[in-house]
């Protein structure tokens, strides 16, 4: 083991002082005074009335739908990809539709979900019938997940990557069938890459806004829409500062929990 | 490694040559001079010929900014370090700005066109006397309604909103205020109002509006009826203008009961530079001529006496946008009711929003 | 390696088409002489002649580029700093602290990193335009570049420094031989991430510019109010077929030059 001191920590250390830890102080130190610039804990008060509560729950159950739906989807994908031959092409070719502004994709998804788009038609011909799409929890959760899946793919296809196929053909000549061998060998060696992808999914899962008024028509009120709400249009930001301090402390403690379990699971 | 190096040092090359590139264009393009004069307005919300004339005209090179929201737009004004020479909010912003200092005086002796105003648009209750601001566009809140969706049925009253046979059928603008105001007028109380039993009682009765209610949007709402996803809308009168220009099977009616009265004004912020060039701006734009060829780009209602005489009779006789006298005089101006009373307002339509069918 | 069954290619066609739905619908309402997104009229060209006479778009498209290059290239390597950092930490408690840091970020809603960058900046004077949109999108990006390196970091076996350390390299020798070559598949990801980041953006960018700068989005978020002019559509569709032949031409030009088809994985 060497002794070196952690000179990585001074730049690294230095960024967050400026950028992170100031951000908070000052989001922190909001969040103490209501909109007439009194020193109030009411904010904090009123985040335990029904409505956010109702609201945090809300948040919660749909990040969590987000994140277990962009899974199921972006797994096999990063894992067939994978297989796949130009592989790096189309991992690329994964990622750059996120490129495109989100509002104008949001407008197409409007245009795509409506009740005389393309989808419906598509319904209509095959005799389904014309059904409503935009602003229901599906179309809501189904947009989340188009957004984010990039950001699950990613890790997952890296994880998959680095895994050392002897080890996937050494369960195979043991006698392990295609589910055994990915159930026991391939999945828990990929743990690292799922949980990286799940992180970067659900915890900006948690502060969406934008999408819950496109798409769900506030159908659906999150977190993220309540403190665009109090910052933009109530200018109340005491309380949108409370909202966000403890959305924070919710995900520091999420992290920790997991960042935990994660740090034993990695003793081999 | 190299690989990394290679990319990398690409990257930096890149961005730095089209760095290069952008400052010659803007250097090219006038941009980034002194004659310079910065407006910051809503998006499209101008005529960009007349930006061009009014360039050619005075030798200055317009900077046009535009922000999506009121509260976004003092944010950026009360924090400083921009400069914007005119902005154009709306009137309970502009009362808010007022007090907070944010705004300059406006030297009315610069301004010969201010005459052309209409008298019935000067000197409201939040800004008297125009200390601060010149009248720019004006419009109601109102329903916007698709005869053939609907069967011909009609709207006369916000109530006709709760009608049974409108499930799933209405779209209703994202503003606190316009949707706990309607709430209020259809109880025939003032939109403005701060009792809190009144306010209690249309918020119970905007609950029971929830199974008629499709959803809660933004701008998006111009698009949403004109295709016809839903029959009904309440709108501001200016976005009823561009959608019925769209689909001309929708119709705007203000409600019996009373409305919204809003204004959007010009303001020379605190942040303004070139004060010259803000007032010369400001009379240009209200010049009767432009002022009629903007409200033609625009389509919202003037406020411009003589601009109103040059436009043609369908444009100027519409009683739906040019409302007679007797209707003007239910509708409200928004007062500024304070900040708390506000975030009360929202809170009550944040509960609205959570309401589930 | 087994190609793919059937199965996986009708899985990875349908994901692929989903992706790009959006965008061939945006494309296609870019020819539409209506100058809407419903109801196709005719065929026309026009708006994509109005994108090349208006220089000011250009100019934005331009500076929109020039951020999400430089903040996602900055970003990248203070992040790769930052993980290593993170990761020289041996202690659980300091280490989860750190980690929980870098993730508030991630978690905040964009309204409020914007409104307290914008506090910030103002404060201590950074004047608003390039030099601040710069800085936010660099404060924003670091952390998922960590996010993204992290896990790499983790995976590689302290042997594999121990050994290069007992054949005489120096500390440099094995962070650029050994480390940095290892980490290229997280240190790809979190660039690309970081340039998605940057290039979505809106709510911090629209807090923090001023003095005439602009970037694309914020640009779009403005003009949507009159609903999106199909220039707009035209401008997204050229952007889109430029990033896909760059990413395409750049693929196939460092295939042939390195003659290595896969990178790191071996092929039996």
């Amino acid at each position: 083991m060497t002794r070196t001191r952690n000179l990585y920590l001074i730049p690294y250390a230095a960024w967050m002082l400026l950028f992170v830890a100031t951000p908070i102080v000052l989001i922190v130190y909001n969040s103490f005074f209501d909109v007439e610039g009194h020193f109030t804990l009411g904010n904090f008060q009123k985040f335990l009335t029904p409505v956010y509560l109702r609201m945090t729950f809300n948040s919660f159950w749909y990040a969590l739908l987000i994140t277990a739906f962009s899974l199921l989807v972006a797994y096999p994908t990063a894992y067939w990809l994978t297989r796949t031959k130009h592989k790096q092409l189309w991992l690329l070719l994964v990622i750059v539709p996120s490129w495109i502004n989100l509002l104008l994709k949001a407008y197409a998804f409007i245009g795509l979900f409506g009740t005389y788009g393309f989808v419906n038609s598509v319904f209509e011909m095959v005799g389904i019938g014309t059904q409503q799409i935009l602003f229901t929890d599906f179309s809501f959760v189904f947009v989340s997940v188009y957004i984010f899946i990039p950001f699950m793919i990613l890790p997952i296809y890296n994880a998959i990557e680095e895994l050392n196929p002897s080890l996937v053909y050494a369960s195979r000549d043991l006698g392990a069938s295609p589910w055994m061998t990915f159930r026991r060998v391939v999945f828990p060696l990929t743990l690292g890459g799922v949980k990286a992808g799940c992180q970067a999914v659900f915890i900006p899962a948690l502060s969406l806004f934008m999408i819950t008024r496109l798409i769900a028509g506030n159908r659906v009120v999150t977190l993220g829409t309540a403190i665009e709400q109090h910052f933009l249009v109530t200018q109340d930001w005491g309380m949108g500062s409370a909202i966000a301090v403890l959305l924070i402390i919710v995900m520091a403690v999420i992290m920790l929990m997991t960042g935990n379990r994660g740090a034993r699971n990695t003793i081999r | 490694m190299t690989q990394l190096v290679r990319l990398f040092l690409a990257v930096f090359i890149a961005a730095f040559g089209l760095m290069y590139w952008t400052s010659y264009l803007n250097s090219s393009h006038g941009y980034s001079g002194s004659d310079t004069l910065t407006i910051y307005n809503w998006g499209d919300y101008i005529d960009p010929e007349l930006i061009a004339e009014f360039e050619k005209e005075t030798g200055l090179k317009i900077i046009y900014q535009t922000f999506d929201s009121n509260e976004a737009m003092m944010t950026k004004i009360e924090q400083g370090g921009t400069t914007f020479d005119v902005a154009i909010p709306s009137e309970y912003a502009i009362s808010k700005m007022k007090e907070e200092n944010l705004l300059l005086p406006i030297d009315h002796a610069k301004i010969p066109n201010l005459t052309n105003i209409d008298s019935r648009f000067m000197d409201l209750s939040f800004d008297p006397g125009n200390q601060y601001s010149i009248p720019y566009f004006w419009g109601t809140v109102g329903i916007i309604y698709n005869t053939e969706m609907l069967d011909g049925k009609t709207f006369t009253s916000w109530n006709d909103l709760w009608s049974e046979d409108l499930r799933n059928q209405i779209l209703l603008v994202d503003g606190a205020r316009e949707v706990i105001g309607f709430g209020l007028n259809s109880l025939n109380y003032s939109l403005n109002d701060t009792n809190e039993e009144h306010l209690q009682e249309a918020k119970r009765k905007l609950g029971t509006l929830t199974p008629n209610v499709k959803a809660i949007v933004g701008d998006e709402i111009k698009m949403l009826l004109a295709g016809e996803e839903a029959a009904v809308g309440v709108v501001w009168s200016g976005d009823a203008s561009e959608i019925m220009d769209q689909n001309d099977k929708l119709d705007y009616v203000i409600p019996e009961e009373g409305s919204n009265l809003w204004f959007d004004n010009m303001v020379i912020p605190k942040t303004a530079r070139n004060l010259e060039g803000a007032h010369k701006f400001i009379n240009f734009m209200l010049d009767p001529e432009v002022a009629a060829r903007n409200t033609e780009y625009v389509g919202y209602s003037t406020p411009n006496a003589e601009a109103l005489k040059l436009l043609p009779e369908d444009i100027s006789g519409d009683e739906r946008f040019y409302p007679d006298p007797e209707l003007t005089d239910k509708l409200e101006v928004y007062k500024n009711l304070g900040k708390k009373m506000l975030s009360h307002y929202n809170e009550l339509f944040l509960e609205f929003k959570m309401h589930r069918k | 390696m087994k190609k793919n069954g059937k199965l996986a290619q009708s899985y990875l066609v349908v994901v692929f088409l989903v992706l790009y739905a959006p965008i061939l619908y945006l494309t296609y309402y870019s020819f539409n002489s209506a100058g809407t997104m419903q109801g196709f009229e005719g065929f026309t060209l026009e708006w994509y002649k109005e994108v090349f006479h208006d220089t000011r778009l250009f100019i934005i498209v331009l500076n929109t580029v020039v951020i999400a290059l430089l903040s996602s290239a900055i970003s990248t390597i203070l992040g790769v700093v930052g993980a290593l950092a993170i990761q020289r930490v041996r202690r659980n408690r300091p280490r989860n602290t750190l980690l929980a840091m870098n993730n508030v970020l991630i978690v905040s809603p964009d309204v409020i990193i914007g409104a307290s960058f914008l506090i910030f900046f103002t404060m201590i004077g950074i004047k608003l335009g390039f030099t601040s949109v710069l800085l936010s999108h660099i404060a924003f990006s670091v952390p998922i570049v960590v996010l993204m390196v992290l896990p790499k970091l983790q995976e590689m076996s302290p042997t594999l420094i121990d050994a290069a350390k007992d054949l005489g390299a120096s500390g440099w020798d094995v962070l650029t031989k050994v480390v940095l070559p290892f980490l290229r598949p997280g240190i790809f990801a979190g660039f690309f991430m970081a340039l998605t980041y940057s290039l979505d953006d809106f709510a911090v960018t629209f807090f923090v510019t001023g003095n005439g700068y602009s970037t694309l989005s914020v640009e779009i978020y403005s003009r949507a109010r009159h609903g999106i002019s199909p220039s707009i559509n035209a401008l997204s569709t050229l952007i889109f077929l430029f990033t896909i032949s760059l990413v395409v031409g750049y693929y196939f030009l460092t295939r042939r030059s390195s003659r290595k088809p896969d990178w790191g994985v071996v092929q039996p």
